[in-house]
């Protein structure tokens, strides 16, 4: 029987390019999971916060800062980072808590607040610091590993630019009526064709933005959550795994792979171990899955996605995405929330929003963007320095 | 009177333009290769031994993939002004078995590359100031020259 928590309660505030407080973003989310809940935040007896790097010291400590801003109230508390997997950390934490038996009732909440344009590496002449170096020495910014990747897609499956628009036309239409998207406009092929080359292959409405926005879960024991709702979604699995050395695919922010002539390449490649240890830990597969959400940093890694998660073969990613497998009313729907591309990322929050998304499509509550007979629900993400997630939940 | 001549990045590459190569490190345990150099503590997980010897890497390689920059990074990146768009390269080293980045030779944009293409390595300006001119690798095919 795989150890599972439940999620009484989830909310979010709205992404956009706010300009606020990534703590008012906290506190609004925070409030709206415990009211989903129906608990007070007195009831809340362990925070775990996401943190983001570019709001100073407060931003280090959310959990802190965000507890502090809802009126102190004696919980145990912790503050996580792990670059896009930040949340998935914090909600990880939470869940070991829980089912240690040390808190019956946590708050995971994440929130950022963005600056325009490329994210920047910190401040400084930081000369040993990978992150600073690859800006300084190759200008590589986020969007040039994303090009890289969909180059390779297109050079070894024979990928094509109107696959990637079509991926973005298809999550514009998921992300039209959520409340809680940046984005909600529906794009044509032409439209997404038409924009700007940022780096080539990819084009503006191929990338992701960076948004404002805060997400929170309240997570609790089954037994708790059974006296206060009849059939809890619950959290049957969290993969927070590191690459197996050697890892040969180029990840940001390196300017090499790791070499494999000391080491045998690993069976399994590292994006693939990020879904498949959730898999393993749920006992289920990908042909249970009846969504997923995925982090589409580019309309092209939603393609790699597709095969990283098991549900395509390696280069059948563009044939499930034309045959309509992932769109809503296909077989697997893939981002019904509108992803990434409706909501830009905000990077502490962005975990937690994709389990909030699982949690409404569990209930049945998703309204326009509703997966039909949602059971089984995947989100995955994957960011700097060998961090990636994943997290199962089910009802 | 001209510029000093300084790498971008000291101890990465040779300044020998007559020989360039980035300078990384090999494992005198397990044999494995770094790039950037690793002196430290070997990273293959079941050696860890912190004996090091300095090592040009391979000046040729295969095309693994490539993109470019259309708009001017951020800093610490010193963008010129007007900004020219430059090609990135991800190239595939055979003995080392590791992919390194690079930038492309000015030039050569995306549609003159394709996966597979033999590359060779360069060194160029990164940028310079009122007294030296910083120096990088960059990427070239092998038929552009």
């Amino acid at each position: 029987m795989p150890a599972e928590v439940a999620v009484l309660g989830v909310g979010m505030h709205p992404w956009g390019k706010w300009g606020r407080n990534f703590v008012e973003y906290g506190v609004h989310a925070a409030r709206a999971a415990l009211a989903d809940a129906g608990l007070a935040w007195t009831d809340v007896q362990f925070v775990a916060g996401g943190d983001t790097m570019r709001n100073g010291y407060p931003g280090y400590v959310a959990g802190a800062s965000i507890a502090q801003a809802m009126g102190w109230n004696g919980a145990q508390v912790a503050s996580t980072y792990g670059a896009c997997a930040t949340g998935a950390q914090a909600i990880d934490v939470a869940r070991a808590r829980i089912l240690a038996g040390l808190s019956e009732v946590a708050l995971v909440v994440g929130a950022d607040t963005t600056p325009k344009g490329f994210f920047a590496p910190a401040g400084g002449d930081r000369k040993t610091d990978p992150d600073w170096l690859r800006f300084h020495l190759l200008g590589a910014t986020n969007p040039i590993y994303f090009g890289l990747y969909a180059r390779r897609r297109m050079e070894i499956f024979g990928a094509t630019l109107e696959d990637f628009a079509q991926v973005k036309v298809k999550n514009s239409r998921h992300g039209l009526a959520n409340p809680n998207a940046r984005y909600k406009k529906l794009y044509t092929l032409e439209e997404v064709m038409a924009s700007q080359v940022v780096s080539d292959p990819l084009r503006l409405l191929d990338i992701c933005a960076t948004s404002d926005g805060g997400a929170a879960v309240v997570l609790t024991s089954l037994d708790f959550a059974r006296k206060h709702t009849v059939k809890p979604v619950r959290v049957a699995a969290i993969s927070t795994v590191t690459p197996v050395y050697p890892n040969t695919v180029i990840e940001m922010p390196n300017f090499a792979t790791d070499s494999a002539v000391g080491v045998a390449v690993p069976d399994v490649p590292f994006r693939d171990s990020i879904a498949r240890r959730a898999y393993e830990q749920a006992g289920i597969g990908p042909e249970d899955v009846s969504f997923a959400e995925v982090y589409d940093l580019s309309t092209a890694l939603e393609l790699d996605w597709y095969e990283n998660i098991g549900l395509a073969k390696p280069g059948d990613a563009e044939r499930i995405l034309r045959d309509g497998v992932t769109t809503l009313g296909g077989k697997q729907p893939v981002n019904p929330s509108g992803g990434l591309g409706c909501f830009g990322e905000a990077i502490p929050a962005q975990a937690i929003s994709q389990l909030c998304e699982l949690t409404w499509q569990l209930r049945g509550q998703a309204g326009e963007r509703q997966v039909a007979n949602a059971k089984v629900g995947v989100a995955v993400n994957q960011g700097l320095f060998g961090h990636g997630s994943a997290i199962l939940a089910t009802v | 009177m001209s510029k000093a001549r300084v790498p971008a990045a000291a101890g990465w590459f040779t300044l020998d333009d007559s020989a360039p190569a980035l300078l990384g490190t090999r494992c005198k345990a397990c044999g494995t290769y770094f790039f950037p150099r690793e002196e430290f503590s070997c990273r293959n997980p079941r050696c860890g031994a912190s004996d090091f010897e300095e090592t040009p890497l391979s000046t040729r390689g295969k095309l693994w993939s490539f993109t470019d920059n259309r708009y001017p990074p951020p800093k610490p990146y010193v963008a010129p002004d007007p900004f020219v768009p430059y090609a990135v390269a991800a190239v595939e080293l055979e003995r080392e078995k590791m992919v390194v980045l690079g930038q492309v030779v000015a030039g050569v944009g995306c549609d003159q590359l394709a996966a597979g293409m033999e590359m060779e390595l360069v060194l160029d300006t990164l940028y310079e100031d009122d007294a030296n001119e910083y120096v990088i690798w960059k990427w070239r095919p092998c038929d552009a020259r």
